[in-house]
């Protein structure tokens, strides 16, 4: 039987996990490998533009299974794959198609921690004897005794720092799961890498959505739709100007995200960028870079870390999206299980769709989804 | 391999998966690796030497399935003779009659044939796992070429009625094929009483070597070669044979043969019969490949596949195998992970229930100790998993 302190470490093939293995199995940890096979990366290939052959980097490609493989193997460590294929998809993959043609701009990777890679990767880990999971995200958890509770923060490498993608995370998961590269840098990792002899040392990191090689997002709806002998739902409609003028017309508002300056398909003297998309009437505003700057935002599906819930304004920094910079503002909770912020300064471009990370200095107060 | 801390006492019930070496197979092939070398073709003694070997062998596999030598082919398995079969014999416009609970060698060999313009007929088995041979029957149509069933299916063992499919075959003037990978060395094999014109096996299913397996080839069936080249075989396979690989079948073939006769496999049966018994009392639990009367249908002695209720099966295969004992739970598929089992589905099973299904196939050297440990652990293990998340089976598609 093996003893109580049996950790799941959660291995998608890249040098962040693979290392946070390392790590545990030379710490002496009881270590069991797990892959979760999400997406079949040959399933849309070559339609619709999509390349045939998956990029190398990719989750859930074999080669990142054969390369998580090989590190359990160098390791001596028992190593598994996961099929949570059908799951990923329900809960993924679907989202992220509706939402899209909502005309918002979906992020599957917080979609999928919360789903995926901590319930179900937990679950599982538990039903195997295991107690606890590990997985290669930066970002620090640590009990607070005076508040009683799990705290999410920042890294040490901010970076890398994958808070803006945890923001789901319950205090059950929080309590049950190590992130080991918390507290160091990625060339930390990397010198960790190679001085424990893996041969992926040096492989690139992955940037892009796993399920979409190539990146297009657009080739993607098409060619899942197709598959799903589904049609597209008629979405085109007006172009408009912030003054109410009509300006054109457009194929459809999946093609748009707000502050898209590109593909708009009408000549301006200045630069135009997309305001809004109006899911009901089709309709896209679009004007200038100043235009798309807005005090105020409205969060849904609100999950709270370091407070229990929020009862009164709470002054916070707030991040919109992974590359933004937090900015100040006054948070207050909203109807029906919302929450309102109204930022110091206004900010560029809050997309529906994506989520609202708050932050209490380095900590993790709680986030929701951008109405 | 080295895993650190976990429990070392392995017992291996993945038996249909494939087997080890008997070390007398290993013995008999020892000395075609360096001292006798040749090469069958060659006209000196070295390939005189291995020349006799494949000779000899030959004739124990005559024995062992009963038909002359000649209608003897080597080749790499399984795979090798199931594509054999179906591409050999099938063009465009012929219909082929398979079942749906073949194995994929078989299943996606008649997809593709389907692509390039062949019919195919798909006959679904009963809920038993039985193939009924009138629906094989009802199937034929004047094109019909080529009828493949398997003997025993790999998921739940369960015997397919060949002599009877033979017998309709005979009656349409079909070719009849019988994939008997999972057969070998658990049935006794006589191709005049099958009324088979192809069948095929695996070494390593039977403690032989991977990479070798043979065909029985009746006289004057007129299948094409897979694969073209040099004129060995009778010009029925080309490539230089695997003289070590094919001594260390027939081998095993001759052991399969005496354990058929001795009671061996009557023994391996007695202790699949209490594994399963004992673990069928365990609540909700249930055996698939049950008759109507909830009593098995012919199987093969090593085989059983249980449902158990309320728990994913991927799971309880990785929690048996950090607790020391390997069993299977759907068809692996490339990456290692599983798929729910497309037999058992076939068989009517829902995919919760599919996927929560074990197989355990028992090799011939299976011991009492042997199904002690599996019965301490396994019980131990489905409750731990009902306990920790009693629904998350029925939270799957």
């Amino acid at each position: 039987m093996q003893k109580q302190n049996t950790i799941a470490v959660a291995m998608s093939g890249g040098v962040d996990s693979s290392t946070v293995a390392a790590m545990l199995a030379q710490s002496g940890d009881q270590v069991v490998g797990l892959t979760l096979q999400l997406w079949d990366q040959t399933r849309l290939a070559g339609k619709h533009g999509i390349p045939d052959a998956p990029k190398a980097g990719r989750c859930c490609s074999l080669d990142d299974v054969y390369d998580a493989r090989r590190v359990a193997e160098h390791l001596g460590i028992p190593y598994y794959v996961v099929k949570q294929e059908e799951r990923f998809e329900q809960d993924v993959v679907r989202p992220f198609v509706r939402e899209y043609l909502a005309g918002r701009t979906p992020i599957p990777c917080s979609l999928c921690n919360n789903h995926l890679k901590f319930d179900q990767l937990l679950k599982t880990a538990r039903s195997i004897g295991a107690s606890r999971i590990a997985t290669g995200h930066y970002a620090v958890n640590e009990y607070d005794e005076r508040r009683g509770r799990w705290i999410l923060k920042r890294p040490a490498d901010l970076a890398k720092d994958q808070t803006y993608f945890l923001f789901g995370l319950t205090q059950e998961q929080l309590a049950h799961t190590l992130f080991p590269l918390g507290r160091l840098t990625k060339p930390e990792v990397r010198a960790q890498a190679r001085q424990q002899g893996l041969a992926l040392a040096e492989k690139p990191d992955s940037q892009e959505i796993c399920f979409i090689p190539g990146g297009d997002y657009k080739q993607f709806l098409t060619a899942y739709l197709e598959e799903q002998g589904e049609r597209a739902p008629e979405t085109a409609g007006e172009l408009v100007a912030s003054s109410g003028e009509v300006l054109g017309r457009h194929d459809g508002i999946s093609n748009f995200t707000v502050g898209q300056r590109k593909g708009l398909g009408v000549a301006s003297p200045s630069p135009l960028y997309v305001l809004q998309i109006d899911p009901a009437s089709h309709r896209v505003t679009v004007g200038a870079d100043a235009e798309l700057a807005t005090r105020t935002l409205r969060a849904r599906d609100l999950n709270w870390i370091s407070i229990p819930t929020l009862t009164g304004p709470m002054r916070v920094k707030i991040k919109i999206r992974h590359r933004h910079e937090p900015a100040w503002a006054t948070l207050e909770p909203g109807a029906e299980g919302e929450a309102v912020a109204t930022f110091d300064e206004p900010q560029r471009a809050v997309t529906p769709g994506q989520s609202a990370v708050f932050y209490d200095g380095d900590e993790v107060v709680g986030g929701g989804w951008i109405i | 391999m080295a895993h650190g801390g976990f429990q070392r006492v392995r017992v291996y019930m993945d038996a249909n998966a494939t087997t080890p070496l008997l070390p007398e197979v290993v013995e008999a092939m020892h000395p075609y690796w360096i001292e006798h070398f040749g090469n069958a073709s060659s006209i000196h003694m070295e390939g005189q030497r291995a020349r006799t070997a494949i000779d000899r062998a030959r004739e124990t596999m005559a024995g062992f399935f009963n038909c002359h030598d000649a209608e003897v082919v080597f080749n790499s398995g399984g795979t090798e003779g199931d594509n054999t079969a179906l591409f050999g014999l099938l063009r465009p416009g012929d219909h082929l009659i398979t079942t749906s609970i073949e194995h994929s060698a078989v299943l996606q060999a008649a997809h593709r044939l389907a692509e390039r313009g062949a019919e195919v007929t798909f006959v679904d088995p009963l809920p038993s796992g039985l193939i009924d041979p009138e629906a094989v029957r009802n199937a034929l149509r004047p094109n019909t070429r080529l009828i493949s069933v398997m003997l025993a299916n790999n998921e739940t063992g369960v015997l397919q009625p060949v002599q009877e499919i033979g017998k309709i075959a005979a009656e349409a003037g079909a070719f009849f094929h019988i994939d008997a990978v999972q057969g070998a060395g658990k049935v006794p094999f006589d191709m005049r009483q099958f009324g088979c014109h192809l069948l095929s096996i695996s070494a390593h299913k039977m403690h032989g070597p991977k990479g070798v397996g043979a065909m029985f080839v009746r006289r004057g069936t007129p299948v094409e070669s897979l694969l073209v080249g040099g004129s060995h075989e009778r010009r029925r396979r080309a490539g230089t044979e695997n003289v070590a690989g094919i001594v260390g079948l027939a081998k095993a073939a001759e052991l399969a043969m005496q354990s058929l006769e001795d009671g061996t496999m009557d023994r391996v049966a007695a202790l699949r019969d209490r594994l399963e018994r004992e673990i069928l009392k365990m609540p909700g639990t249930g055996l698939n490949g049950a008759g109507e009367d909830g009593m098995p249908v012919p199987r093969a002695a090593n085989t059983t596949n249980i449902w158990f209720d309320q728990l994913e099966g991927e799971a309880l295969v990785i929690a048996l195998d950090l607790k020391g004992v390997a069993v299977s739970g759907g068809s692996a598929c490339h990456s290692g992970a599983t798929e729910p089992s497309h037999v058992l589905l076939a068989m009517g099973l829902n995919k919760n229930r599919a996927r929560a299904s074990l197989r355990f196939s028992l090799l011939k050297t299976a011991t009492e100790a042997d199904v002690d440990h599996v019965l301490r652990v396994v019980p131990e293990a489905v409750e731990h998993l009902r306990a920790i998340s009693p629904v998350a089976a029925g939270t799957l598609g």
